[in-house]
């Protein structure tokens, strides 16, 4: 349900008449950003494009790029004596290597006695930890609590803000597990390869916010790409469309970054926000799932935060398992394949059998196509109504008002 | 030696907490009972304080009956309590039945500890929702579990209704071109439960939207013979009931995402966690399937009632594909919606 102007059907439809006029040759459209891959499976975006527009999804979702060897450290941790482990929800449910261990997820070691709570923020987690260094009875060992530090440029912030503080406060107990990763670099890895096959990128508008878009601009210069920050709501991403449209569209074709997302996104990002993040984190290089180890494309904590690394606190006794290799996640993370196209995909492989990084988590390309879609792609002449009709519903948002 | 002047060592009856006697069956058990439960809802079956309650029947009606386990937590949540959704949510499982609630029975697991005020305040709730509901509770019984064992309270109650012999509603009797009706915005009490857990505060604030479904369901079933079948969508939200039927009548529910009423903070709450309305929470609304021309009739009967103000159409039946649901967005696409898959986890963006 769309409240918002940039939800609004009107808008929606007259950008999408637009798209349809002006695109006049096949293009392949890369996102890469689990919240934009789930907007266009959603609200069905990728129904009202052309069908010679093809769009294609990133490495977008920092849950299902988690190498699972990280998710094996973080399920060790989580079951040690007395320790209270942080996560993010959908981390719960994403498998490690150690696929005969009765518990392979997170969700398995708390039935099994971990004290896994679901935190929102990593600041919730620094909340946690100093309740239970005030709480603790004075002599009694105060419990350790371990942050599940994850995500892109956007969560980073709060992170390093969270172990700033807990060095400023001196709260010992506090440690992270640290596995963030930075966008741009994977992007390098993607158009470096000759054979990408993509024509334009839609960024991901938040990520700029706190980052800017300057390595954007090297990307396009680079790499001879278009690119559209945009947000994640249909009229941002169909703004977004038509403007990769239209610049691929032009005589000569152009190759400009073009933000959409001016309303909050600025060109330099947030700087107190890049500042918190680099005096804790150094850039290091990093393993995504389904995508091998990448060039600086990940954080590390810089030495003086060193003692609040959780991997070196906790003496490491599990070695990774095998991993599996018969499904394409790596060629669904490159945008080389959509994730039906994959052989794997719905029958040896779906969300509660994940096979690859992007069924892992709801948020990942392939857990998005099977959600929202079903195996035999849905006929839209088939069914009632046709696309962008009067609804003869009425719409009940005007009794609802508060 | 004066008798006034003795004093017993005996345990203090009148402990401001549970402890592990009041569930031993013993004088304190009794007490408990007496002074917390017989207190809050004193039915004459339950007065009786037999090993069970011995109920009149009409031979004629038929009989339903159905249990329910109640382990909420937060045990107090803003728009209700555990005591309050024990009963609803029994009244709500016959009511959607067809049937007219007549009793239920209540057992109480409570936790070493937990405040006997407390207890006493939940229990206030029951009976208060019952004497509403114009149900009695007829027999309980109560156990106590060490501390650590048990989030305060939990309870379990069982349902027994009485089911008219003309009443016949199920999946089975829905046919291609029915119409699929709500009877209010979806999500609100799951969303208010999950906002108090991640202390988030909404203007206007989120109220759970526990309510007894039965005088809208009788009325539905007196006045609609098209009524093919209703569903109380609790637990997996409207995503769960809706599958759940599609998968037992074979036929598609096509929905019209912009017709299904959600409120603003509850939406906006949706989109802060990461997680669709859909598959969220309702503890007093109706999904009713009806005939294509018993739509504006049926809609008028929920109107008139204040749980159903809100009520609306919002989608139909048919057979284009067999047992899925649908959803038709704003914007004419569509998209399967999936049987939700488990325990509600928010999205980290």
């Amino acid at each position: 349900m769309q409240s918002t102007d940039f939800g609004n059907p009107i808008h929606v439809e007259s950008l999408v008449r637009q798209i349809h006029a002006k695109s006049t040759r096949p293009l392949t459209l890369m996102e890469v950003c689990g919240g934009q891959t789930h907007a266009i499976l959603r609200y069905g975006i990728d129904q009202l494009l052309p069908p010679n527009l093809r769009i294609v999804h990133g490495p977008g979702c920092p849950v299902c790029v988690t190498p699972a060897e990280t998710i094996d450290r973080a399920i060790e941790i989580a079951s040690s004596p007395g320790v209270i482990f942080c996560t993010f929800g959908d981390m719960l449910r994403v498998p490690g290597s150690q696929s005969n261990s009765s518990a392979n997820d997170l969700m398995h070691a708390k039935s099994q006695g971990a004290d896994v709570r679901v935190i929102q923020s990593p600041l919730d987690a620094l909340r946690i930890a100093r309740a239970e260094s005030q709480n603790t009875s004075p002599g009694a060992p105060i419990r350790q609590v371990v942050l599940f530090a994850i995500g892109f440029e956007t969560t980073a912030p709060a992170t390093a803000m969270a172990i700033r503080q807990a060095k400023e406060l001196q709260l010992d107990s506090f440690s992270a597990l640290v596995c963030h990763v930075l966008v741009p670099p994977a992007l390098d890895a993607i158009f470096a390869d000759v054979d990408h096959g993509i024509d334009g990128l839609l960024a991901a508008g938040h990520v700029c916010t706190i980052a800017g878009d300057h390595p954007y601009h090297r990307l396009a210069n680079q790499f001879n790409l278009p690119i559209a920050i945009t947000g994640f709501e249909p009229v941002d991403l169909l703004r977004g469309i038509l403007n990769l449209v239209e610049q691929l569209e032009a005589k000569p074709t152009s190759c400009r970054v073009d933000n959409l997302y001016e309303h909050i996104a600025s060109a330099e990002g947030n700087l107190p926000a890049q500042r918190t993040v680099e005096t804790v984190f150094a850039v290091c290089d990093q393993h995504w799932r389904g995508m091998g180890s990448i060039p600086q494309s990940g954080l590390k904590l810089q030495p003086q935060f060193a003692s609040f690394d959780a991997s070196s606190r906790f003496p490491q006794r599990i070695q990774p398992g095998e991993q599996t290799s018969c499904c394409r996640a790596a060629d669904v993370l490159r945008g080389k394949i959509r994730p039906i196209e994959c052989p794997a995909f719905g029958t040896l492989c779906d969300p509660n059998h994940p096979l690859g990084a992007p069924m892992v988590s709801a948020e990942g390309a392939c857990a998005a196509y099977f959600l929202y879609q079903s195996l035999v792609p849905l006929n839209p002449s088939k069914l009632t109504s046709s696309v962008l009709t009067q609804s003869e519903f009425p719409n009940p948002k005007d009794n609802l008002a508060p | 030696m004066s008798t006034g002047d003795w004093s017993c060592p005996v345990a203090n009856h009148l402990s401001d907490t549970i402890t592990m006697s009041h569930g031993a069956g013993g004088r304190l058990s009794a007490q408990l009972f007496d002074d917390v439960f017989a207190r809050s809802y004193p039915s004459p079956e339950l007065m009786a304080k037999g090993d069970s309650a011995v109920l009149d029947w009409m031979a004629k009606d038929r009989l339903a009956v159905c249990t329910d386990a109640f382990v909420v937590q937060p045990l107090m949540f803003p728009g209700g309590d555990i005591g309050k959704l024990s009963v609803y949510g029994t009244v709500n499982d016959l009511a959607v039945q067809g049937a007219e609630p007549v009793a239920l029975t209540t057992a109480w697991i409570l936790e070493e500890g937990y405040p006997i005020a407390e207890l006493a305040k939940i229990a206030r709730s029951v009976g208060q929702a019952a004497a509403e509901c114009s149900i009695r509770v007829v027999a309980g019984d109560t156990k106590v579990v060490e501390r650590g064992h048990a989030q305060g309270c939990y309870i379990t109650t069982t349902g027994i209704g009485r089911v008219k012999p003309s009443v016949n509603l199920s999946p089975q009797a829905i046919r291609s071109g029915d119409c699929v009706l709500i009877s209010g915005p979806i999500g609100d009490h799951g969303m208010a439960i999950m906002s108090q857990r991640a202390g988030l505060v909404f203007d206007p604030p989120l109220y759970s939207d526990a309510a007894p479904l039965h005088r809208m369901t009788l009325e539905l079933i007196a006045k609609v013979p098209g009524l093919r079948c209703m569903r109380d969508p609790t637990r997996g939200g409207i995503a769960a009931s809706l599958n759940e039927l599609a998968t037992a009548c074979g036929l598609c529910f096509e929905i019209q995402e912009a017709s299904v009423p959600v409120r603003p903070q509850v939406h906006s709450a949706c989109e802060l966690l990461g997680l669709d309305p859909w598959i969220v929470a309702n503890e007093g609304k109706l999904l009713a399937i009806v005939a294509p021309d018993e739509v504006e009739l049926s809609l008028e009967i929920l109107r008139n009632h204040s749980i159903g103000s809100l009520g609306a159409k919002i989608g139909t039946v048919h057979d284009l594909y067999k047992g899925l649901v649908i959803a038709r967005t704003i914007y004419g696409t569509h998209r399967i919606v999936p049987m939700p898959a488990g325990e509600l986890l928010p999205r980290i963006c």
